[in-house]
């Protein structure tokens, strides 16, 4: 270590201690601020005083800098996935109790000091046997698949249009693709409801123009849904495969022309398999947050909309049944996360070696 | 062995009733403001090697993309065996091709790249591997055939496209820059690869190529082409020993070029005076007045050097050496005439033991009245 090292050495300790003391008093509420703000500060001030102590310790032990690049989202990662999963876990094996937290610790002292276990999977069985909750997945994997179809037919022209465009007009295109994220998300889906409603936009131009007599009945129903689905996650479609399709070189094309391939065929046989890494990772970001989306059918659907992200939000806060709604989430996250590792399994099957 | 019609079937370009196989006929190609290919005419005959070279942006891939269909020529006409090509798009012309970059489909292995033209006719799968399996030994890469391209050399993907682009037996091959991303070794034996695939199934090859080398080896005839025309057809030899041009002389190895005017018409030999050599003796030319601009074209090779003047000779200059660069083979001279003009020549090393002539030596530089070509444009 050089010499100029080591008063910056002090520094950082004193910012541990400093820091970390701040973060402590914040969490305990001792100063004077909202609940809200002394939470924040907490964050923040708990994060960095992490973030030196790891330097520090990695110092100590003779540890190379190169190893924060990992360090600092895996701790990301930690803090703010891995332990609060282990929390709703450990919430989804616990009974309800009317109590503040609502939640039953995992195990209890009996009158004469035997150890009594609380902790059961009883919540889980309970998702098993309720029809209500298989349907509720059923139905949002039902939702979150055609929702993902549609975006993948409604994406893959747009994005194959894109990048076949000439440069400037490209980047105007990919510029329209991104803009709405400019606006609130709750905007264009309030949009929407004034577009789908019966004396909305679409129902008074069909009517003007005398295709229809009676309004059509859009909103709350599984169609506003999956339009409102196909909308807000079009984009994360469109993008990944913008990226594949842009890659994919036109002698490829030629070539296929070449040897008798009409263009249909040319298609079939080079463009869409070639393409196949962007139509997974699109589909992926479409189908993950679709399948736990709770904002739109709520905002869109109707009283038979089922979908898991309503029900985990009824079971929390309608019912107060916290446990329960771990329980769900729980499985909601297993749900998501197998698609996952089966992307990740062909992946890494698909790359070269 | 002399009768006309052997040499006229070996090389029909030399027959006037011969039939061309491909007819290019005025053929232009604009792109916006740009003119890639300007009214160019060519005929090519069954079983021939033809080769496009010229630089980079000469119009010579362009031509070669017109005749594949991936281009509309702006105006002119294309007859391949006798039929219009306009209008028929890429995948119904008897033509193939191989690209420079290959593009073989990455997705797909060694095997199934070379099927897919014969699944696209509609061949079943059992006679497309069976034929695929022929044509891989051609090309010497039968145990490949479940490689996918990214696990091949250079060399192997070559092979691997000019088979995929030859099992649907087309009529023409066109082959675009087909050895330019081969090392230079590997480059000189699948110049002989090719030539040897292309006599076997003896199908018409049209070559673009950059490389006068490769042209030269390849070859039946080679066309020269720059801003999208053609400045000279001919068999390499022609366009080696009597090229019609100043460009074509100099594109085409290297040449030493003197201008000077023509002297009166003679029946044995003529003269030219030269700026840079004086007066230089060729023989006579046909249609030349006197008094006309010429150039001089002299290959480096044609031209020996003398430690001491030759006696009674004619087309003798002197200067110093002022530069040599020994090649093995042969030295290449750098010579510095009195007037301050430097040429190039050329001598090959026959005898082991010679003494050579060496850096800041006074020569004599001597060449045969017939080993300059009189040019006029």
């Amino acid at each position: 270590m050089s010499a100029g090292a080591v008063p910056w050495r002090g520094l950082r300790r004193s910012a541990v201690v400093l820091l970390g003391g701040l973060a402590v008093a914040a969490g305990l509420g001792v100063l004077p601020l909202a609940a809200d703000s002394a939470g924040s500060l907490a964050l923040v001030a708990g994060g960095l005083a992490i973030l030196f102590a790891a330097i520090e310790l990695g110092d100590g032990f003779g540890l190379s800098r190169r190893w924060l690049v990992i360090a600092v989202p895996m701790l990301w990662f930690l803090v703010f996935f891995l332990i609060p999963f282990v929390v709703l876990g450990r919430i989804s094996l616990s009974e309800v109790v009317i109590a503040r937290p609502p939640y039953s610790p995992l195990w209890e002292r009996g009158p004469n000091g035997e150890l009594e276990i609380i902790a059961s999977l009883d919540n889980y069985r309970f998702l098993l046997d309720d029809p209500l909750y298989v349907n509720a997945y059923l139905s949002s994997i039902k939702v979150a698949i055609v929702s993902t179809v549609f975006a993948l037919l409604v994406g893959y022209p747009i994005a194959y249009y894109i990048a076949r465009s000439p440069e400037p007009r490209r980047s105007v295109l990919l510029l329209l693709v991104i803009l709405p994220f400019w606006t609130s998300f709750l905007l264009r889906v309030y949009a929407w409801i004034g577009f789908l409603r019966s004396n909305g936009v679409i129902n008074n131009i069909l009517m003007w123009a005398g295709v229809i007599d009676e309004p059509l009945v859009m909103m709350q129903t599984d169609f506003a849904v999956y339009i409102g689905i196909v909308y807000t996650y079009l984009p994360f479609m469109i993008l990944p495969l913008y990226a594949t399709l842009v890659k994919l070189d036109d002698a490829l094309l030629e070539a296929a022309a070449d040897l008798g391939a009409t263009p249909t065929v040319t298609f079939l046989t080079v463009t869409l398999p070639l393409s196949m890494p962007g139509i997974i990772a699109g589909s992926m970001l479409v189908f993950i947050p679709a399948i736990g989306e709770y904002v739109i059918p709520a905002l869109l659907g109707g009283p038979d909309t089922l979908m898991i992200g309503r029900v985990l939000w009824d079971e929390f806060f309608s019912s107060r049944d916290w446990p329960v709604a771990s329980s769900v989430a729980i499985v909601m996250l297993i749900v998501v996360v197998i698609p996952i590792m089966w992307l990740q399994a062909v992946q890494n099957r698909e790359a070269p070696e | 062995m002399t009768s006309p019609t052997i040499a006229a079937n070996t090389r029909p370009w030399l027959d006037p009733a011969a039939k061309p196989f491909i007819s290019i006929r005025h053929i232009t190609k604009r792109f916006d403001d740009v003119t890639a290919v300007n009214d160019v005419s060519l005929d090519i005959f069954r079983g021939e090697l033809f080769c496009l070279l010229g630089g980079s942006g000469c119009g010579k891939s362009t031509l070669l993309r017109m005749l594949a269909g991936f281009e509309v020529p702006t105006a002119g006409q294309i007859l391949i065996d006798g039929q219009d090509m306009a209008g028929v798009p890429a995948d119904k012309r008897p033509t193939n091709m191989m690209f420079q970059s290959y593009a073989l489909f990455p997705h797909m292995t060694v095997e199934k790249n070379v099927a897919y033209g014969l699944l696209r006719e509609g061949k079943s799968k059992a006679e497309a591997y069976q034929r695929v399996a022929e044509m891989l030994r051609l090309v010497k890469l039968e145990q490949y055939a479940k490689r996918k391209p990214h696990q091949l050399s250079g060399g192997q993907r070559q092979r691997v496209a000019l088979a995929r682009a030859l099992i649907k037996q087309p009529k023409l091959l066109l082959l675009d820059e087909p050895l330019g991303a081969l090392d230079k070794k590997l480059r000189e034996e699948t110049q002989f690869e090719l030539i040897r695939i292309q006599e076997t199934l003896g199908v018409t090859f049209i070559v673009v190529t950059h490389d006068q080398d490769e042209a030269m080896t390849l070859a039946t005839r080679i066309g020269v082409m720059d801003e999208g025309v053609i400045r000279q057809v001919g068999e390499p030899r022609e366009i080696y020993e009597a090229p019609n041009s100043r460009y074509v002389a100099d594109f085409i190895g290297s040449v030493n070029l003197f201008e000077g005017k023509a002297g009166p018409a003679a029946p044995d030999l003529m003269r030219v005076e030269t700026g840079d050599l004086g007066p230089v003796v060729v023989p006579p030319v046909e249609a030349l007045v006197q008094g006309q601009n010429v150039w001089l074209a002299v290959r480096p090779e044609r031209i020996s050097l003398e430690r001491h003047r030759p006696e009674g000779r004619a087309n003798v200059v002197e200067g110093v050496v002022e530069d040599l660069a020994y090649g093995g083979h042969l030295t290449a001279y750098r010579v510095r005439l009195d007037n301050g003009r430097v040429i190039s020549v050329t001598q090959s090393n026959r005898l082991r033991d010679e003494d050579p002539i060496s850096w800041d030596e006074r020569v004599f530089a001597i060449w045969q009245p017939g080993a300059a070509r009189v040019l006029t444009k």
